[in-house]
């Protein structure tokens, strides 16, 4: 199978990817939408899967498939064995001290609902506070306001300031009675990456613990849970590389098993009796039932991806094309971009064009065979502060070309036209 | 392109019954969460029939032009009759596929009109 290589030739791409070699493992790339090539932009939304994931997957069920940790024969004790390898890699590839800090979830949802349900219900009560920000995604919101009028305590949030990034003059104040500030790592609406070691620092001076929403950061930059210092990081295989049904929460182990379990069921007990259970030890304390084996298997081969063509690379190329696209947008009559400058944000670009809807501009865009989003992205609240009722978003990964950037603006000038009354 | 035909773009841009009425019989609001998209449709029923129409609100192409087309196929209806209306009155007069994405675009404007004739928005 081609493999990813890293070259400092530059061509016209002037980054330290080999963004052909890297096309060519990802068998999508070559289909055509309306008749035309695919220009897929949607890569905040979920990303497109190499070959080697793709057959790894096949490759499971073709020959190893069962299920894990419970037979004693040969396809259970691979199967096993390459599930929970899968969960050595992604914790290493995140800076995890050990495999049993990785939690599996369906998504990166889910991870924060397991934070919600068993951290949560455990050490919130009413009078105590959990911050987050006006920027996070509503899987970093929701679960906090259920379990919020469930308990009884108070949901605080940092703003954002006009040009995308947080407010954080008076974050001591805000911080004040907090037990957890959960943030995102980056804004999958205006790109913005926050300062996560400042944030952490703030927090725990206060004490609280923090919770990283990483779903927009680990797929695209080197990211080190140590390093960062944080308490808790979810983020989804499919936006990595991955496929969809995987993704995970870390934890200090300390915490994850001072938490009580929040689902029931087969694999998450040590024993059961008509009177009571006891539960399994980390990390299958928290993953009842038969999980996504295939799945997980697949992430690791993704991780393996992502490590040979080196995540400081492609970080690296994200920015130059988002630079780059945000050098060209304007050209377009009436495009407003949201957000801060390229070297504060991550590889996606929000935008209004004039009158036009989005969903009007995304659907002429996939006429040129462009994928690319529109709506509110699950940031309502975000796009409320901005009074705007939806936004369109292109969304870049380590396969995007510059090239595909001039298409796009293209298909922009397009938009005008129509849409111009 | 199919969905932006000619006669969508026009009803788009140039949306008829587009306004405020001075006094009318029905008002009723509606909005899809999920794109933005809202309108405000005013209905003036005398003798049990639509004498005049009007809406405002801002969305897609598609729900705009449908909003239009709607308004100006109305006129003269009774509200029994337009209790009998469906989708696919909507999606005859537009003349496009519509996909299953932007059909709660499309259809929009005759939830808000059902909600009016139905005599759910007595005004908000």
């Amino acid at each position: 199978m081609p493999t990813p290589t890293m070259t400092q030739s530059t061509s016209s791409q002037s980054t330290s990817l080999d963004v052909e070699a890297i096309r060519a493992d990802f068998p999508i790339l070559e289909r055509r939408v309306h008749g035309l090539p695919l220009i897929y932009l949607d890569n905040a939304a979920t990303s497109q899967k190499p070959r080697r994931v793709i057959d790894t997957l096949s490759g499971y069920y073709e020959h190893t498939n069962a299920n894990v940790h419970r037979g004693v024969h040969t396809l259970s004790e691979e199967a096993t064995a390459q599930y929970e390898g899968a969960r050595a890699k992604v914790a290493s590839f995140i800076g995890s001290c050990c495999p049993k800090e990785i939690i599996w979830t369906r998504n990166a949802s889910e991870a924060m609902n397991l934070l919600a349900y068993s951290w949560g219900r455990a050490n919130l009560k009413r009078g105590d506070r959990v911050l987050l920000t006006e920027m996070e995604h509503h899987s970093n919101i929701v679960p906090w306001q259920i379990l919020s009028a469930e308990l009884g305590f108070e949901i605080a949030y940092v703003r954002v300031a006009d040009d995308g990034t947080l407010i954080l003059d008076d974050l001591p104040k805000l911080l004040a009675r907090t037990k957890l500030f959960s943030f995102t790592y980056m804004s999958n609406v205006v790109g913005t990456i926050n300062p996560v070691k400042e944030l952490t620092r703030a927090a725990h001076k206060a004490g609280a613990l923090v919770h990283l929403d990483a779903c927009q950061a680990v797929p695209h930059m080197p990211v080190d849970v140590q390093d960062l210092d944080v308490d808790f990081m979810s983020f989804s295989g499919h936006k990595m590389l991955g496929p969809t049904g995987i993704g995970a929460l870390w934890g200090r182990r300390e915490l994850l098993n001072a938490m009580p379990p929040w689902m029931g069921g087969g694999d998450m007990i040590r024993e059961v009796h008509l009177t009571g259970f006891k539960p399994s030890e980390l990390p299958w304390k928290f993953e009842a039932g038969t999980p996504a084996i295939a799945q997980a298997i697949g992430l690791g081969a993704a991780v393996d991806y992502l490590e040979q063509v080196g995540m400081a690379a492609i970080h690296q190329a994200e920015r130059e094309i988002t630079t780059y696209a945000m050098q060209r947008l304007p050209e377009v009559e009436g495009l407003r971009m949201l957000g801060p400058a390229a070297d504060k944000r991550g590889g996606l670009v929000a935008f209004t064009l004039g009158d036009a809807h989005p969903h009007d501009i995304a659907a002429v865009l996939d006429n040129l065979g462009i994928a690319i989003r529109a709506g509110h992205h699950c940031a309502q609240p975000l796009h409320e502060r901005y009074r705007l009722p939806a936004t369109a978003r292109a969304s870049f990964y380590l396969y995007n070309t510059k090239a595909e950037v001039d298409l796009l603006v293209k298909g922009l000038h397009k938009v005008v036209e129509m849409f111009t009354f | 392109m199919d969905l932006y035909a000619e006669e969508i773009l026009d009803h788009y841009k140039h949306p008829r019954h587009f306004g405020h009425l001075a006094d009318p019989t029905l008002t009723f609001h509606d909005r899809n969460p999920l794109c933005g998209d809202e309108i405000t449709l005013e209905l003036q029923i005398a003798d049990g029939k639509v004498a005049d129409v009007a809406f405002t609100g801002h969305g897609c192409a598609i729900s705009r032009a449908a909003a239009s087309m709607m308004s100006e196929e109305i006129i003269g209806k009774s509200l029994d009759e337009l209790r009998e209306w469906d989708k696919e009155s909507i999606l005859d007069l537009l003349g496009i596929e519509v996909g299953p994405v932007r059909i709660k675009c499309a259809l929009l404007p005759l939830k808000a009109l059902k909600a009016a004739v139905w005599g759910l928005g007595e005004d908000e």
